[in-house]
């Protein structure tokens, strides 16, 4: 089994069809292979080699406008995003308002793995508080299970991706059990000022977490605990873990890492899930509808072969959605399917997103060091003000968390750009003498935080507009709320007060709300619109993202969180996914699927 | 794409304070550039990332002889040779700006509004108060017209779209010239080098900071 075309997908019969090859498609298709499952997985993009199309080590004087981002490459040049971004050619959506501020766009990819290849790889796990948010404050969604629910699958998915970081016990942000994450690299001086300084203020600054490989995966010891009692899978997974190399503390993640010593669906959980034998993919194939069979339960997908244009229906005991919290939703409402509650589509939340940045005199003119490290997050904030925003002190519901970096990295177009406000603008060598100054002593915050799910944010189908493929698009209604607007307001100030503690200054001053939110689907970490829950009337799935409607159709993306913790959702979406899978499989091993 | 009207009568106006006959303009070889076709295409969705990319690959290159020669001699100026490095022409720098300015991208478009114009001012400005273009003056008559619109902040109302003009040329010669091996050397940049351990900050780099 293996990539195989439309035509012999068509012949074959299989247990399960997985659309998507993301995070959440990568997650179930590994855990269902690995178990024995003959799984067919369905990706709307190309083909996608990371070995041999990640450009590692160039330079941006090797890229077009040396790298910078166009609306062709929003993230640059080097970034690894195919045939993506908030626009993709023929595949529009659109807004039922005019203004700015209610608009929501909406990021895709089109590749193998899609948005793994280039995210941000930033993997933390939602705390107690985060599933039970309306019980613990009235507002929102509880989520129908516990944190004690999720955690072994957020252990089994740190364990296999492979995530650095350390146990630090505060509060709502849980430790992982000994011996699962990896070590956190070693802060860069600009970490340890901001970690000094901000302890001050009473804010803390630990180390973050992220998939990448600090040191190579144990593979004679993590097989054994994610696959006991699987000899074949254990095998396989020992196989691959020594295939993935460490990070060589060099070149931006976002490219893709063609040693897979990062996480993408790519290089960590369909090479794997290949080896199974038990898993075929079909590239180039956009899912329009599930199909229903006369008992009500789900037949099959239909899906247009991109290349052909020709549509082909494949058949499966299980069908499961895992396209992106949006792409799942547009294809539930063009399905016509496991949507009695009326609830696909509603409560579509995105991250809060507000960033400030700032120039540190100390931080000039350091004795020349490699400050590359593994790109990012080495320290990070949580979120520290639980007890002050329980007792309604901040005047917004939900908290955020400071993603925050400085140092001399690989130069591009804003290296030495827009350095006026500090020097007054000038030219010729004393601008040289700037540039080499200034470098490397900026920092700068970046607050991701919770927003609420309202009413006002929610997606249908357009009812005129077609894509290329003639499938009806999505149509969006977005409002932020005082919130979200408190919160980013909140986020700027905070961030310049521990600018102010460095000795540090910025060029514009903090802004309100509604000036400093960046715009929804901004953050790309869009989940909701098909929310789980215990009452089939209120929700569309199951805590196993079992569809109340159509029994063997499972949603394993982000489409059923019930709220958006600050806390970065891939993660959690990966555990879900583990969790959901491990289900299927024992309801197809009961022959109740 | 072509420098409307608008525009042009813009930059003129700006510069009839100290070009005292319009007239001299119709003598100063123009900054002329070719047009990006309407429907040039970008690199597109799914360029080929290792493969080889060089200034006017993608899109063809705009920027006509004399531009070219004002953009180098512009581009010296705010990045001239020193002990450390050369100067950014040396470098590739104008074939960059002119990449820049002949891209077909919304932004670059943008640019290229303030750009030429911008070129063209400056030749103008160089004739009416040396007589020559701006790559012929000697490097105080270059220095005369740079300290009027260096600082956008301060510059004199009739320098307003020159000093916009040149923030933007600064930045873009700035990131042309930092990114190439000479660049990256010369502000300490020692990085996209493979490590097998990451040993964070030197002890020398703590104590500086009062961290050790």
């Amino acid at each position: 089994m293996s990539f195989i075309s439309a035509a012999e997908a068509d012949k074959n019969t299989y247990d399960v069809i997985v659309v998507g090859s993301g995070a959440a498609g990568g997650q179930s298709a590994y855990t269902l292979t690995m178990d024995g499952a003959r799984v067919l997985m369905l990706e709307a993009g190309r083909h996608y080699e990371p070995a041999t199309e990640t450009p590692m080590m160039q330079t941006n004087a090797a890229a077009p406008l040396r790298g910078a981002g166009t609306p062709e490459k929003p993230f640059g040049f080097w970034d690894a995003t195919i045939d993506g971004g908030w626009q993709v050619p023929g595949e529009p959506y659109t807004s039922a308002s005019d203004d700015p501020a209610r608009q929501f766009v909406w990021w895709r990819a089109r590749m193998l793995g899609g948005r793994t290849n280039h995210w941000g790889r930033i993997s933390l796990r939602n705390g107690p508080y985060d599933f039970k948010p309306h019980t613990r404050d009235g507002l929102g969604f509880d989520w129908p299970m516990s944190y004690e629910d999720l955690a072994p699958y957020y252990d089994k998915v740190e364990m296999l991706i492979g995530v650095y970081g350390a146990n630090d016990g505060l509060e709502n942000t849980p430790n992982s059990p000994a011996g699962v994450l990896l070590p956190p690299p070693k802060p860069l001086v600009s970490d340890l000022l901001i970690q000094q300084r901000a302890r001050k203020l009473g804010i803390p600054a630990i180390a973050g977490h992220r998939a990448v490989l600090t040191q190579r995966l144990d593979h004679l010891r993590l097989p054994k605990l994610l696959h006991p009692g699987n000899a074949k899978a254990q095998s396989i997974l020992a196989a691959d873990m020594q295939k993935r190399a460490a990070c060589i503390f060099a070149t931006p993640c976002g490219r893709g890492c063609s040693i897979r010593a990062n996480y993408q669906s790519t290089t960590v959980h369909l090479p794997p899930a290949m080896d199974t034998g038990n898993l075929d993919i079909v590239t180039d194939a956009m899912v329009r509808a599930v199909t229903k069979r006369p008992d009500g339960r789900a037949e099959g997908v239909v899906y247009i072969d991109r290349k052909t244009g020709a549509e082909h229906h494949v058949k499966a005991r299980v069908v499961v959605l895992a396209a992106s919290a949006l792409e799942s939703v547009r294809i539930l409402l063009n399905s016509g399917v496991a949507n009695s509650s009326g609830k696909v589509g509603k409560y579509i939340m995105d991250t809060v997103g507000a960033n400030f940045s700032g120039q540190v005199p100390l931080l000039e003119s350091l004795p020349l060091h490699n400050e590359d490290g593994v790109d990012g997050l080495h320290l990070y904030t949580p979120w520290w003000l639980y007890k002050e925003q329980l007792a309604g002190k901040l005047g917004f519901g939900r908290g955020y968390h400071f993603e925050f970096g400085g140092g001399r990295h690989l130069p591009g177009m804003g290296t030495a750009a827009g350095l006026a406000w500090l020097n007054g603008g000038n030219y010729g060598r004393k601008f040289k003498e700037d540039a080499r100054r200034y470098y490397g002593s900026f920092v700068g915050f970046a607050g991701r935080g919770e927003m609420i799910p309202n009413d006002d944010c929610y997606a249908e189908l357009d009812p005129d507009v077609k894509d290329r493929f003639g499938i009806p698009v999505l149509r969006f209604h977005w409002k932020w709320s005082q919130h979200e607007l408190g919160q980013a307001a909140h986020m700027q100030k905070t961030a310049a007060e521990i600018i102010d503690a460095m000795g540090g200054r910025y060029s514009t001053k903090p802004q309100s709300g509604d000036k400093a939110i960046k715009q929804g689907g901004i953050i790309i970490h869009e989940v909701g619109g098909a929310m789980m829950g215990t009452d089939p009337a209120k929700s569309v799935t199951n805590s196993f993202g079992r569809c109340w409607d159509m029994k063997n159709l499972f949603i394993t993306d982000g489409a059923t969180l019930c709220s958006n913790a600050d806390k970065n959702p891939t993660l959690t979406i990966m555990a879900l996914a583990w969790r959901a899978s491990e289900h299927m499989l024992g309801l197809m091993k009961r022959k109740e699927l | 794409m072509s420098l409307d009207r608008r525009t042009t009568l813009k930059w003129m106006f700006a510069a009839t304070a100290t070009v005292p006959s319009l007239q001299a303009l119709g003598d100063v070889p123009q900054p002329q550039a070719r047009d990006v076709a309407a429907d040039q295409p970008g690199y597109g969705t799914d360029p080929n990332l290792t493969g080889e990319w060089k200034p006017g690959g993608p899109w063809p290159l705009t920027l006509g002889a004399a531009a070219r020669l004002t953009t180098s001699a512009l581009c010296d100026l705010v990045i001239p040779a020193d002990s450390v490095s050369p100067a950014a022409s040396s470098v590739g720098v104008v074939d960059f700006i002119d990449e820049w300015i002949s891209a077909p991208y919304p932004q670059q478009r943008s640019d290229r509004e303030l750009i030429l114009p911008g070129l063209t001012w400056i030749d103008a400005e160089s004739q009416g108060r040396f007589g020559k273009a701006f790559a012929a003056l000697d490097q105080p008559q270059k220095e005369a017209i740079a300290n009027d619109i260096c600082n956008a902040a301060k510059a004199a109302p009739q320098f307003a779209t020159a000093a916009k003009f040149f923030a933007k040329f600064r930045d873009l010669t700035a990131g042309g010239f930092y990114t190439t091996p000479v660049g990256m050397k010369d502000i300490g940049y020692v990085g996209n080098v493979s490590l097998t351990r990451f040993d964070g900050p030197p002890l020398a780099v703590l104590k500086k900071v009062g961290l050790a």
